[in-house]
């Protein structure tokens, strides 16, 4: 690291938990039209249970849509968290110090939006509590719980619960340095309770350190189950473009990619709306944006993979769907735009340090990468199902809805408020851990260089 | 002061600036007599294991995630079994339990009661939740503690063991600052 994070100790405490104790006039702007928007996607959400799915585009054959685009692109979001945290948790990297919380609360956010996506699919929330306990057993009628679709809940919730409980362990240094900064009697009783009493001794410190490590080791994977479980919902199926043995590593890479990219974003507004210049530097942005560089590359590999293997057997379904997806319209311009924005522009200027080091610049390229990330989902989900078969006599082309985008718009706004709320409950940043890099941060001298060196645990 | 008065322990804290005043608290107190588990340092911030000449914490952290992954394991078989077999579903000739078809649940599973037991097992080493004994809230901002549990006829002992390694304060059990050793009668 060339721009390391040098502040005291009073000045890291203070700043990093300025957010948590102030209460700043924007937070409640915007806490304001979150919440109006999510408010809005409550209203679709009770008018889809009283109308139905017709509220939706759908036209046969499509029945999968939006809900499902979104419930794929929200998983892979959240693969940032834990991957960027984990890997680098492991690997020991300095820099991922200001990295982790941020990565790993996003993660929580994201997952619990995407698990709102199945009930919405489904049209009748109340029968996706039928499939895991079927109340209605006069009728003789079972849920099969071999179906892949027992998968998902099954991975997602064992992604959900680790990925709280390992937040909630690095969390426990920072809940008591907030116990210990707050003044109101009632938030002193509330962060006493949550901390455990947990007061830094040694051995406290040194469980902390394996259990991080450990932690780290047990979830990766877990995250790399989770969209592999995902892409197999889509995999299993004989559908043409789906039924395809590349799709579970194409999906994970595809998520780091989208997940780690939304991490920048993050970290990015962070810096500025939570005033933690002195803790988000552009080294940060710059190491992230190599990774994402191979990353990026990796995916279009895959991607190229998914192309190959879908027209060499020449299969004409196959054949059929890809020439759908990349040459009729409207897709051929989806695929353009996705190419474009996911690859071709953010890694292109990516391979430039000035890029890389430019804030803006990364804010708008990480936002373009999910914008193509999401239409890539787009489109592996609707074309293949688009396809007329020779039982389909009834044909429609699907267009997303009004109320679609409504639900598209509640989710963003419910990731943002999850995290904002956060934000404001619990230090953003783990306080302990950026001192720790302090304590252990030290210069050497080598020829006429000084340069950091850091002593690491063994 | 009766016998039985004499042999409660009591918790001392000494708050320092520095690490290597801390550290000297640690080897004035070996040298009076207290042991290893007898000495405590508490601070914001992790500091190199042996940083104060402490002793190395022994663990059995890594024993949890493996105890974990069998429950874990044992549970996902008996409920995913359990439900295929329950639900009286026509089968058309196949297996009830299919066996390919619950490889992912099994595995969520293990993995889930590793992550479980780990976590029941961070909390377990970490000896928390607990009360929080003796502390100060200064420590957040930088100070470093070193706590003894001493004897209360070893409490002048550690003491001045204490504060002739340049304490800042020295607390006791209530967070009372004690009067200085060299002051007591």
């Amino acid at each position: 690291m060339q721009e390391p994070v040098t502040v005291d100790r009073e000045t890291a405490n203070r700043e990093l938990l300025d957010f948590v104790f102030a209460w700043p006039k924007w937070f409640f702007a915007t806490t304001g039209l979150l919440g109006a928007v999510i408010t809005l996607g409550l209203i679709i959400f009770l008018l889809l249970m009283i109308f139905g799915l017709q509220l939706f585009g759908y036209a046969h054959p499509v029945y999968w849509g939006f809900p499902v685009v979104n419930f794929v692109f929200w998983i892979g979001v959240s693969h940032a968290g834990i991957m960027v945290s984990a890997i680098l948790r492991l690997a020991q990297a300095e820099w991922r110090r200001p990295v982790t919380r941020a990565a790993e609360v996003l993660t929580i956010f994201s997952l619990m939006t995407a698990m709102t996506f199945p009930i919405i699919h489904s049209g009748r929330p109340w029968r996706t509590l039928y499939w895991e306990f079927p109340y209605d057993w006069m009728r003789g009628i079972w849920p099969n719980p071999r179906s892949p679709l027992v998968w998902d809940p099954a991975a997602i919730f064992t992604y959900l619960t680790s990925t709280v409980m390992f937040v909630y362990i690095a969390l426990l240094p920072d809940l008591a340095l907030a116990r210990d900064r707050v003044k109101n009697p009632i938030g002193k009783a509330v962060y006493g309770v949550l901390s455990l009493g947990f007061r830094g001794t040694t051995r406290q410190w040194r469980i902390q350190a394996i259990a991080g490590i450990l932690l780290s080791a047990l979830i990766l994977p877990i995250f790399v189950s989770v969209h592999s479980i995902v892409s197999w919902d889509f995999a299993v199926t004989i559908i043409p473009g789906w039924h395809n043995t590349v799709f579970a590593p194409y999906f994970v890479i595809g998520a780091v990619h989208s997940g780690v990219s939304a991490v920048v974003t993050v970290m990015i507004v962070m810096r500025y709306a939570f005033g933690l210049k002195n803790f988000i530097t552009k080294d940060h942005i710059d190491s992230l944006a190599r990774l994402l560089i191979i990353v990026a590359t990796v995916w279009l590999f895959f991607f190229m993979l998914d192309f190959m293997f879908g027209l060499y057997g020449t299969e004409p379904a196959e054949v059929d769907t890809w020439q759908r997806r990349l040459m009729e319209p409207p897709w051929t311009a989806i695929a353009i735009i996705f190419i474009i924005t996911g690859y071709i522009i953010p890694v292109g200027l990516w391979l430039f340090r000035r890029v890389r080091r430019n804030f803006f610049l990364m804010f708008v390229t990480t936002v373009l990468v999910n914008i193509g990330m999401w239409l890539e989902r787009y489109m592996i989900v609707i074309p293949g199902l688009e396809r007329k078969s020779n039982l389909t006599f009834q044909y429609g082309d699907y267009l997303p809805s009004a109320a679609e985008f409504g639900i598209i718009a509640a989710q963003l706004a419910l990731v943002i408020a999850g995290f904002l709320v956060f934000s404001k409950l619990l230090p953003i940043m783990p306080a302990a851990d950026i001192k720790e890099g302090q304590i252990l941060r030290d210069e050497i001298k080598v020829g006429r260089a000084r340069v950091p060196a850091t002593m690491r645990e063994a | 002061m009766s016998a039985r008065d004499s042999d409660r322990k009591r918790e001392l804290l000494g708050l320092y600036n520095e690490p290597d005043d801390a550290a000297d608290a640690v080897s004035r107190l070996r040298g009076v007599g207290f042991g290893g588990n007898d000495i405590e340092i508490i601070s914001a911030t992790p500091y190199p294991e042996g940083a104060f000449g402490e002793q190395h914490a022994k663990h059995r952290l890594f024993a949890f995630p493996f105890a974990g992954a069998a429950c874990g394991l044992a549970v996902a078989i008996a409920w995913h079994i359990g439900a295929q077999i329950a639900l009286p579903i026509v089968t058309g000739g196949k297996p009830i339990v299919a066996v390919p078809a619950i490889i992912q649940v099994l595995y969520e599973g293990t993995m889930l009661g590793a992550v479980l037991f780990t976590v029941l097992g961070v909390l377990f080493e970490s000896r928390l939740p607990d009360g929080i004994g003796v502390y100060d809230d200064r420590i957040a901002d930088g100070l470093i503690g070193v706590s003894v549990m001493a004897r209360e006829r070893r409490i002048p002992d550690a003491q001045i063991a204490l504060e002739e390694a340049g304490a800042v304060d020295v607390l006791s059990k209530d967070g009372s600052l004690m009067r200085p050793a060299a002051a007591s009668p």
